[in-house]
Formats: C-alpha cells, structure tokens, sequence
C-alpha cells in the first residue's frame, strides 16, 4: 500500500478541502462534486482525508465494514465476528462499471457450480462507513449515477434481481469529479449532489512551485514528509472529531431559518434540498469552528458550496454561477 | 540534440528510474523507425507487458477463471496483468476508451512498480491517447521526419547511457543525496515557472521534469542537476505539451526580495529566456502554428460520444453465447435452458448442474445512439449582414433545445473560399456559445466547400457511433467553386455533386433558406440532398428554431 499524502500538505484549494472536511463531520450532507481541471489534486484530496480519519472498528471479514456483530448481514456467512480496525475505506468507481458490479449481484460462480442462491457483495457494499470516489463523474452513464445518488442520499442499497431480495445498509460519502468540458452533468443529478466545488489550477506561480516542492518531498521521502505534517494533520483530525460531537448541540434560531430561506428563495433554487443543505452545511462549519450556535458568517462561508449548482440556469449562461450566489448572498445577509 | 538522440535519451532515463518518470508515449506510424526503437524497450528493467485497448478487464485486473471453475466445480480465481510488476504497452492507444485510460491512471497513481508506454498512432491532431494518462508519463517521444538511417540502435556505451549494459537488471532508482533540500528548490523553481509560462496547467508535469531532471544528472554522474540536465527536462517533458510559447517576461515585480536570494537563484539557474529558446527549438514550426491557432481552444476530452455497445442498458434483444469478462450480464435462464438438455450426455446423476463454459449466454440490450445535429452555416457576405445574427440566434436556441434532448452539437462555417469546422462534436454549451459568438462574417458562399466539411464531419462522427443530421443555412446560390475559382456555374454544379453525395450517405438533412426571397435552387439541393426544405423569409430566431427543430424530428422520426 502506498503511502497517503497528509490532507493538511495540500497547498490552497480551501473550498474543496472545506467541503470534504464538513462531509467528514456530517456524512448526511450528501456527497461533494468537484468540478475542475485535471490534475488539481481532487482524488489526493479525498484520498488524504479517509486517511486522515480515524480507523473505524469492524468485523473481521464482513463485507459491508458492519460495526457490530449483530449489523453483520445473513448473507455474508460469517461464523466468527470478532471486531478488528481497518482504515476508513475509499472505494474507487470506475468508468466503465456495470450496475452488477455497483450494486451486488447473484454471485454466479456459485449458482452455477454449486447450484446456490447467494449474493455478491458490490461496491456499494465496500464503501459502507467511508467514501466512494467517482472520477469523471459527467462521463458515467446517467443510471449509474442515478442509482448512486439514491443509495447515497437513503444509505440503504436495496438489491431486488434474479430472485434475490436483500437490502444492507451502504451509508458512504459520495465524492464525484469532473472537467465540464467534456461533458456536463444533468441538473436532476447536479441537484442530489449536497456541495459543489469548482477547482481550478493555482496562477500563482509561487503556490504552484510550493505544490511541485511538496510534492517531490514526499515522493522522496515519504516518512519525514509525513513526519512533518502529522501534528498539523492530527490537529485537524481531532477538530473533526469535536465537531462530530459538538453537531447536536449547535443551535439553530429563527431568524436563521428565514436567513436560509430567503437565500435560496431570491436565488430562485428549485425544491427544498438547498435549505436543508445551507443549513446542515452551516452547521457542521459551526460545529468545526467550535460555535454553539449557527451564525449568518457560517452561513455566508458554505453558501457557495451548498447552492452554486441548484440554481435554475439558463444552459447557455456562462458567468458562474458562484459569482451569482455570492452576490445574492451580500445582498440578502448584508 | 537531434530528435533520435533526444528519444533514445527519454528511453534512458525511462529505464533509470520508471518509478519516478512513470512512462511515455510514442507518437508514431508504425514502420522500420518505431520498430528499432521499440527494440530498445527489451532492455528496460521490467518485464514487458503488452495490451491493446479492447483488452477484457478481467484480463487486467483478473478474476473469475469460468472455464477452470466449471470443470474443478471449485472457484479459481486468475491473476490479472496489473497484478504483477512490470512495464505496461499500450498499442493503439488513441482508441483508449475512457473506462481502460480511468483504469490504467488508477494503477499509475497507485502502483509505483508498474510503468506505461503508450504507443499512439493517431494520424491528425483529433486523434490522440487520453490525455489523463499522457499526462501522467514523463516522455512524449515523437518519431517523425527521423530517417531510416540515422535511427540507429541506442548507442551502448556512452556515459549517460544505461540501456544494454544492464540487461534485465534491477532499476538503479538512482536515489538523491540527502541534503538535496535547497538546490532541489531551485531546480523546481524554474522549471514550475517554465512550466506555467509554456501554458502546461497540470502540475503533474513540472512534477515529472524535476523529477527527470534529477535522474538526468545521476545518469551523468552528478550529484546535483545543473543547467544541462534542467535544459534536458524541460524539452523532453515540458515542450512536447507546450500551449502557447510565453510573452516576454512582465518586468519584475518583487523588489522586495532580498538581494542575496535573487543572486543565488541566477547563479544556480539558467536564464529561463535560453530554457525557452531550447524548447523552441525543439518545437517542429509548424506545431506552433497548431498551438497558437488551438490556443483558445480546450477541447480535451475524448469529445464524441462512444460506440453504443448496448450490453447494458436499452431493449433487452436474445442473448447470445460468450465469455463473461466483467463487463457483460449473464443470461441466466438463457445459460440454464441450453445447458439442461445436456446433462444425462455429461453424466449428471446427482449434484450440481453441469454447466460448461459454452452454455453460457450473455445479455444484451439495443439502444438508439446519441443524436448529433451538425450546423453548416453560411456566413458569407451576402447573409452576413442581414441574417447572420439571426442565425446565430436560432442556433443558440437549438442548442439549448438540444441541451435538454443530450444530443451533441457541432458547428461548420463556410465563407470565402473554405470551410472550417468552428466546434468538434460536443454537449459542452459553454464551449459552442462562445465560438458562436466569434463566428465571423463576409465573402463568398463556397456552398460546396460547406457541405463537403459537414458531411465528412457527419460520416466521422457516425463512425464514432452516433447518429447525425445536417442542418445547412444558407441564404443564396453558390458563388465559389470546390477548386476555389470564383465561378457561379462551376459552384452551382459542386454543390449538387455534393448534394448527392449526402444523399448517398443516407444522412438526414434540413436546407434553411435564409433569403430575404425563397430560392428555388435552394430547393432543388434540398432534393437532392434528400432532405427538407425550409424557406424561412423574415424569421426571426424563434420561429426559425422552431421550424428547424419540427424538421429534423420529422426527417428522423425520432
């Protein structure tokens, strides 16, 4: 297994890693799309961050990383459950993945050699407690992503073909990414995305040289390079952790609520998924900074992420629409 | 340097140390100069693997073994290639589909004992390997204008040169020296600058040349990099993906570092004007052309959808025999039907089914492909000025009309004595609107020129799985001849030889008369095209996207 580059190493980019860290603190948040050009650190990012968390406790050979004896499904035909710690699991969807292979299918080889029902775990079922990483999300067929989003958004999968009838429990954080221009994502699936983060390449000559000199560092060597990051790295893990804990006590008073609405209402968002996700998002940011009640800056800070892609766009409008978020956001929050 | 050298030395650094410089692609036409260079490749530290891009993924990433399970009863499980450490060949690769290239950078990243060599042949610039992995490998290694003779083996004994003394050896991995901190730094100080002046956005790239910078100088017996082995990375990694050669450098704005650091920098550096006149030089002229034109340009993905192989989705249609390779459904009723009649001949008594590797059935579905409307537009002089605008307008409305139906777009101009295709096949809206929006206007109306782009363009794209329509809007009788000549008669006579060739294609079409009067002759190409006509006199850009968009679901019947 290679070495993970530390989270805390990764030069600017702060709205993506923002995004990632409030799904870690809330994984109900629903998933991140980052949207950018290549080689902007996206899959180092989430990669980084499932290694930054910490080991999550399961039982030994349980196919959906079940937390506790009695989670483990019937299915997986476990005779010993004693708990073992594994890494918080990252599972990779590639392109050309069939709907078997996401979801679980009849595990054919034993149908077919010994005459058996049983089922095979997907890779929905791997990324059960940790993350599933999709690049070039805007180049997956339709269904697929479909099918993800739902699972993701009720973190259940529920598996109902060729005679087999079983559901297992496949909470994860979805992280897509992609370069729009190859192809665009379409808005009923834009929308069941939680935040959005647009990632381009640094300018600034003087971050980019520090990005390639971190970089060749840890290729070099790797253990002093993790060395030196690993207090920066366990300083954020732990405020995660906090802000984990702290999430139900961050109150959330009126006015907010209608700060929310009226947000989303003057930028004309369809549906309510943007307040709900405004104000979770809110939350697990006043959660993270340590705030026991949910303030307008919160709000002001994960406005972007939560609603740039729920906007009602005109197709061929090309300014962003985070410029316009942001402009609303001044306008209504002051 | 000449080219052969500059090649023969990426080899050697390749083989130096492939876990750094992760491979590199060959652009070049098969013949007796790829060959011998593709010999040089026995003497890279790793085992050679080779793949093509329809490989199976349970060929690569392993799997079920069917034929063995069925006969043991037993689940036996087969390595893949990308189980194993080695050097990875990819033939033909401008014809990696997405799913292999997300595969293959996936190993990249994760598996540093596992190099890539792609070999590229595509033939014009479209054609080209997936750039997520060309970006990934160190060397971009291009063989044209080299001589049968001067490609000569890769000379032994030179110092600086590993391959053929250390055959099947390990890798060197040559390492750096420990308190390489500070000249590292500069090293990739100039070589990040060149690298974002040259217009190179990934910063996997200055990543690779510092890195082949370093190995550079190992293989010369440096312990440090100096200028030879920065000018070295920079050519070989950087130009070959040059965007823009850079402005003159903006006079310098940070005064306020101090003097001392300033220094140190220049002594320990080239000047990064002689870095880019070395990369220029190893630009062939005629690719800078290409780069400036394609500046604006970012069209960098695959761009046309993919051949609709139809297993996964669709009308169900019978299922028919095959192989489960991990991308395929099986039918497992069909599987079960042929092998039931079989079983007393097996000698089943008792137990499992016997099911042999022959009886298995594989699903598959039908689906209709993805539709692309291509757009030939007159811009022209004479409807330039009156009708341009409008057609502009009605373009961007079929667009987004388009936008909702995901159907692909593209976008021919023709005026003066030539036709241009303004946008490659794409869903990208934001790309077409703004090369709509600097379509310009004036001269003739090489009507011929217009069709015979669209329809090469149609015929391309339809090879490419997808189901094209012609949209032609022009406003007039064609003035300029296939041969360029300003001749009415001759253009008349190229535009329906044209004509008839769309028809003999069997693309569907539409003919939008533009002019302020109907033109007959308008309506005769029309015919013999074998498409609709639609006189559209003082349209304005709803009616007339109506129009057209009513047209190309009839002419479909989609």
């Amino acid at each position: 297994m290679p070495q993970t580059f530390p989270f805390s190493a990764i030069v600017g980019q702060d709205d993506m890693k923002r995004a990632m860290i409030l799904t870690a603190i809330d994984p109900k948040l629903g998933g991140v799309l980052v949207f950018g050009d290549r080689g902007t650190g996206k899959s180092t990012a989430v990669r980084a961050l499932a290694a930054l968390l910490p080991e999550i406790t399961a039982i030994k050979g349980c196919p959906i990383n079940a937390e506790t004896a009695k989670e483990v499904p019937e299915w997986a035909g476990l005779e010993t459950k004693s708990p073992e710690t594994r890494p918080t699991p990252v599972v990779d969807l590639p392109l050309g993945v069939t709907e078997d292979r996401v979801t679980g299918a009849l595990d054919i080889e034993r149908a077919l050699t010994q005459g058996e029902k049983a089922f095979q775990p997907g890779l929905l079922a791997q990324a059960n407690r940790g993350y599933l990483y999709i690049d070039e999300v805007n180049l997956l067929e339709d269904h697929i992503v479909d099918l993800l989003l739902d699972v993701a958004q009720s973190g259940e999968n529920v598996v109902e073909r060729e005679g087999l009838s079983i559901r297992h429990a496949a909470k994860f954080v979805l992280v897509g990414s992609g370069n729009p221009e190859e192809g665009e994502l379409r808005p009923q699936l834009l929308d069941r995305f939680g935040l959005s983060v647009e990632v381009r390449s640094p300018t600034d000559i003087d971050e980019r040289i520090e990005v390639i000199k971190r970089r060749d560092a840890f290729e070099n060597n790797p253990k002093n390079f993790l060395r030196r990051f690993r207090p920066k790295d366990r300083a954020i893990r732990d405020q995660i952790l906090a802000a984990r804990e702290n999430l139900g006590n961050v109150a959330t008073r009126k006015p907010i609520l209608k700060d929310c609405a009226q947000l989303c209402v003057t930028l004309g968002a369809d549906g309510l998924r943007g307040e709900l996700t405004l104000l979770r998002a809110g939350r697990a940011l006043a959660a993270f900074e340590g705030a026991n009640e949910l303030a307008r800056d919160h709000l002001r800070a994960v406005a972007p992420l939560a609603l740039a892609h729920r906007l009602r766009r005109d197709p061929l409008d090309e300014a962003g629409s985070t410029a316009r978020v942001a402009r609303t956001v001044e306008d209504v929050l002051g | 340097m000449r080219p052969w050298d500059r090649a023969c030395l990426a080899l050697n650094l390749l083989a130096a140390d492939p876990e750094r410089l992760r491979g590199l692609t060959l652009r070049a036409r098969a013949g007796p100069v790829r060959d011998t260079f593709l010999n040089a490749f026995g003497h890279l530290p790793q085992p050679l693997q080779k793949l093509h891009p329809a490989m199976p993924r349970d060929a690569l990433l392993g799997g079920l073994d069917l034929s063995d399970t069925l006969a043991t009863g037993q689940l036996t499980l087969r390595k893949g290639l990308l189980d194993q450490p080695g050097t990875l060949i990819l033939a033909m690769a401008e014809r990696c589909p997405p799913e292999l290239a997300a595969i293959l950078a996936a190993t990249l990243d994760n598996r540093p004992d596992i190099a890539l060599i792609l070999l590229d042949e595509g033939s014009d610039a479209d054609e080209h390997a997936p750039k997520t992995l060309t970006d990934r490998l160190a060397f971009h290694v291009t063989l044209d204008g080299i001589g049968r003779l001067e490609a000569k083996p890769p000379p032994l004994h030179r110092p600086g040169n590993i391959l053929g003394e250390r055959e099947g050896a390990k890798p060197l991995r040559l390492a750096r020296p420990a308190q390489a901190g500070r000249k590292t730094s500069s090293v990739i100080t100039v070589l990040t600058t060149l690298a974002h002046r040259l217009g190179i956005d990934t910063l996997r790239l200055p990543s690779l040349a510092v890195n082949a910078a370093w190995t550079h100088a190992r293989l010369n017996g440096r312990d440090h990099p100096n200028d030879d082995d920065i000018e070295a990375a920079a050519t070989l990694v950087l130009a070959p993906h040059a965007r823009h050669l850079p402005e003159p450098e903006p006079p310098q704005k940070d005064d306020a570092k101090p003097q001392k650091e300033q220094k140190k920098a220049q002594e320990q550096s080239l000047p990064e004007d002689m870095l880019i006149d070395a990369v220029k030089a190893v630009l062939p002229p005629d690719l800078l052309e290409n780069l400036r034109n394609s500046h604006t340009s970012r069209a960098q993905g695959s761009g046309a959808g993919q051949r609709k192989k139809g297993n996964r989705r669709g009308r169900p249609i019978p299922s028919r025999p095959g192989r489960l390779d991990g991308s395929q459904r099986l039918d497992l009723v069909a599987t079960l039907r042929t092998a039931a009649p079989w079983q007393t001949l097996r000698g089943r008594t008792d137990g499992p089914l016997k099911v042999y590797p022959s009886d298995i059935r594989l699903k598959r579905y039908e689906e209709k492909s993805d539709r692309i409307v291509i757009f030939a537009v007159d811009a022209s002089g004479s409807a330039a000025l009156a009708r341009l605008g409008e057609a502009k307008g009605a373009i961007e409305l079929m667009l987004a009309r388009a936008y909702a139906a995901r159907d692909h777009v593209s976008l021919v101009a023709f005026r003066g004595d030539q036709a241009d295709i303004l946008l490659p096949p794409t869903r990208s809206l934001v790309q077409t609107k703004r090369r709509l929006a600097a379509l310009p206007g004036g001269g003739g109306t090489p009507l011929a020129h217009g069709l015979k782009a669209a329809t090469e363009l149609a015929l391309q794209s339809r090879a490419q799985g997808l189901s094209p329509t012609l949209a032609l809007l022009t406003d007039g009788r064609a003035n300029i001849a296939l041969d360029g000549s300003a001749n009415r008669a001759r253009a008349a006579e190229d535009a329906t030889q044209m004509a008839r060739w769309v028809l003999t294609t069997g693309i569907g079409s539409v003919v939008l008369d533009l002019g302020a009067r109907p033109q007959p002759a308008l309506a005769t190409l029309a015919r013999d095209m074998g498409g609709t006509y639609l006189p559209l006199p003082r349209a304005d850009a709803h009616r007339m996207s109506d129009a057209l968009g009513q047209a190309l679901d009839d002419g479909l019947g989609a």
